[in-house]
Order: C-alpha cells, then structure tokens, then sequence
C-alpha cells in the first residue's frame, strides 16, 4: 500500500508519541537519575538511605523488565515543536492521540483519564480535550512526552500576588513544599513559574520541569537549599534530601499582576523526546 | 529484619514508627471509590486482621506490571469504618491524618512503602484475585500474595506518627525560617 506524504507523516508522528511516552515511562532521565544517585551517597539518616536505595533499585529494575517505573503512568502531557512554515493540523493531533492510545496498550499505561463530574473512566487515556499538547518554538519537529503523577500534581498551587510582594515569592515556594509534605514522593522537582497570565503561569511552571536538573542558577539554587532545610526527606519520612532541583521560567506579565504558580513534580521526573522527520510535506501558510 | 505474615493479629503490638519489617500473605488493593464503595455495599474480602494497600496497580493478562502506593492522604476520611470492622494494616505513601492516628490506636498500624517504586513492588507480588472490576484497574480491589515487601511502620498502634513528627519539625523550622 502507497501512503502518501502526508499519511506516512501521520503515521510516524503516532509512533514517534507512543515511543516517546514509552522511553519516559521506562527509562528515567540520566540527570535525574545522577541527582538521586547523589542524594543516596549523600544522606546519614538510615531510613532516607534505604527510601533512596530502593527508588535507585526500582529504576534498575523498570530497565530491565521495560515495565513503567510508576504505576501512576501519568497524564501523557505532550510538547509539540514544528519547523517553520509548518503547520500543526487536526489530522497531527489525532496522530498524536492515536499515539496516546497506542502507547497505553503497549507500555502498557494504566487508564486514568476521566471525566471530571462522572469520574466515567475512557479507558485509554484520550478524550474530554485531554491529554493537552502545547505547541512551542522550535526548529525541528519533536515530540516530547512528560508523563504527570497525580500524587505531585495534587500539591502545586498558583497564586496571584500584588506587585509589590516579589518578595514573597520564595516563601511560597516553600511553604508550597512545606504543605505538600511526604504526599508527592519527595525528593521533588519543583517547577517555578513567574509572570505571564493565570493560565500561562500554571504552563510556565510545568515547561521549567522539561530543563534538566543538573544545573541551577543561583536563585534556583536558593530555593532548593531552602527546601531541603526543611527536613521533609524522602517520601516526607525525615532526611537531608526533600528537593532534587528548583527550576525557575519567566514571561512577562501585566504591570498590575504578579502570578507565581509552583509545579511540584514527584522523584519520577519523567521526560522523552523523539524527533519527526517532516521533509517533503508541503508547507501550509 | 522481621516478616509479619496476614492476617495480622497481636503482634502489631510490638511494632514502632520506625521499624523495618517484611510482610508477606494476602493484601486487598483500595483507593476512594473501592472505599466508598464498601461504605455502601460492605467489604467483599474477610476483613479480620486484613491489610488494605493504598494502590491502584497496571496490570496486564493477568499479570501485576506496577503496582507503587497511592497518596494515603485521600483516604483519610474513608479509612474509620475498614478499622471498625478489623482491618488492622494499612499500606500506602505519605501518612494520614491525627484523626486515622486515633483511630489506629490500638488496633493497626500504618506501613509506608516507597512512592514511585512500583516494579519493585511488582516483584514481591502475585495476583489472585479481584472485587468490583468494574470500578476500572486503578479503583477496583485486586488480591495480591505478597512475598517479603519491605516495609517501614509510619504510623504505630501507640499514636507515633514518623509522619507527624517530621511534618511537626519542618514546619517549626518554616515559622523560624518567616516569623508571623
């Protein structure tokens, strides 16, 4: 059977989604990966030692069965970048969601998309205007999957301060970190949105999570030193390692606002990218 | 290390937040609306000396993939009527309030098991069975053999909550760290 242009890009834009959320279910980030393994040398208290040593071990452990670390597989929020003069149509988001679909029977995911009201379950993971794709700036087309955890989700917060109360931002980061507790499996990765509008603060906040963590800036690095002070350890049961990273994205914002919207993400800081190759569609402007 | 083996009895007793035990026999999976669920319809399993697992698994012909704990936290106001009727382990992430503390006092203890490490998990594990399968795989209750799942005692029979004293020392150290 010939497909053509258009269909064999569909086609690998499903499979590229399905491979994309399987890599970051089963194989967890190397510098996330580096960051426990660091937290595990670093750590005195015997109880941290051993919640780390097993978190270590279970991610061995995922490789080697290919079987998701997690069994909360998440909600597969995606990130979608296209080459310019290429446009992203509805026949590229169905691909998309047929690669949702595709991935939850082969991963396999488990089915934890309902609806709000009903809690009716879709059993695979699509539907309701779910799971979102957020288009970004790029130069290639890629897609990225990072799979959501409820547990970290459930803990993060937005709030809309006064201008004049920047400082404030870093308390609420931590006490953010402070009320989730042991609840989101820490060590967490906290993503730090600031500025934009409600609504772009909360994506701002999710898109700082896809930075690798094994760098900081000094303000993230504050934050994060912070957070560890607090003494929450590993799954909130006391230790020197509550945060792994802070990381901070910016935009701005309307001179009267000041949003700051706090991602908190659970030790599973799961992240894939698989690139398409798009050559030879005809551009659409 | 110690293995406790379900049902549970006396020997709970003797447990402290803070231990660390392997516990193997039979374990019933339930999140919130399993629990709501058996509010209004009773509990399908002997509830005598039973632990109930925080956990809603992947499971795949037949076979345990994944099964981690869930946030316990949920099901704090779900959790006094399981306890009434001689549930006497609870397995989950997180910790549970003062009012499940209370509750747990002399008749079961709360054991933590590491969030995220769900095919670590999966390993100690069996399948056997499953109750309310129309509640969906997270929600419904699945019947797991466990063999020597390692365990720390988060909450005792006693009212000591490793939970409680951590959340009670972070935060002092946050109302130091920003005085009112």
């Amino acid at each position: 059977m010939n497909l053509t242009a258009e269909e064999s890009i569909l086609r690998e834009i499903t499979d590229a989604t399905c491979r994309a959320i399987q890599t970051a279910e089963i194989y967890l980030p190397g510098d996330v990966k580096h960051r426990l393994e660091q937290a595990y040398e670093r750590e005195q208290l015997s109880v941290a030692r051993e919640i780390l040593g097993h978190i270590l071990q279970n991610i061995q452990l995922a490789e080697e069965k290919q079987a998701p670390m997690c069994q909360d597989t998440g909600i597969p929020v995606l990130y979608v970048t296209m080459p310019d003069g290429v446009a992203f149509t509805k026949n590229m988001r169905a691909a998309i969601m047929a690669g949702v679909i595709k991935a939850t029977e082969q991963v396999p995911l488990r089915p934890n998309l309902v609806d709000p009201e009903t809690r009716h379950n879709t059993n695979n993971n699509v539907g309701i205007d779910m799971p979102p794709i957020h288009i970004l700036p790029g130069e290639k087309c890629t897609i990225t999957a990072f799979p959501k955890g409820a547990g970290s989700e459930n803990a993060s917060r937005i709030k809309m301060f006064l201008p004049t109360e920047k400082e404030g931002i870093k308390r609420f980061v931590t006490e953010t970190a402070l009320l989730a507790g042991g609840r989101p499996c820490p060590p967490i990765v906290v993503g730090v949105g600031i500025g934009g509008t409600f609504d772009t603060c909360a994506a701002l906040a999710k898109e700082a999570l896809l930075e690798p963590i094994d760098s900081m800036t000094l303000q993230e690095e504050a934050m994060c030193d912070e957070i560890n002070s607090l003494g929450i350890g590993p799954m909130g049961l006391g230790g020197a390692t509550t945060c792994l990273a802070v990381k901070i994205k910016t935009a701005g914002c309307h001179t009267a606002s000041l949003p700051v919207a706090v991602n908190i993400q659970c030790w599973a800081c799961r992240r894939a990218t698989e690139e398409v190759e798009i050559e030879g569609i005809p551009c659409v402007n | 290390m110690r293995e406790l083996i379900t049902p549970l009895g006396d020997e709970i007793y003797s447990l402290h937040a803070g231990d660390a035990i392997y516990l193997s026999g039979t374990i019933y999976t339930a999140r919130d609306e399993a629990h709501l669920r058996m509010q209004e319809e009773g509990i399908p399993f002997d509830p005598q000396g039973a632990v109930i697992y925080h956990c809603g698994p992947v499971i795949k012909d037949q076979e345990i993939i994944a099964a981690g704990p869930t946030t316990s936290a949920r099901m704090n106001p779900l959790t006094g009527p399981v306890l009434d009727a001689g549930v006497r382990g609870l397995i989950g992430k997180g910790g549970m309030s003062a009012a499940v503390v209370e509750q747990l006092r002399d008749r079961g203890v709360y054991f933590s098991f590491t969030g995220g490490c769900a095919v670590l998990a999966a390993t100690h594990m069996q399948l056997k069975g499953v109750h309310y399968p129309d509640l969906g795989m997270a929600e419904a209750i699945w019947e797991l053999t466990l063999n020597k799942l390692p365990l720390i005692v988060g909450i005792d029979s006693h009212e000591n909550s490793l939970f409680a004293e951590i959340d009670d020392k972070s935060k002092t150290t946050f109302e130091q760290m920003y005085p009112i």
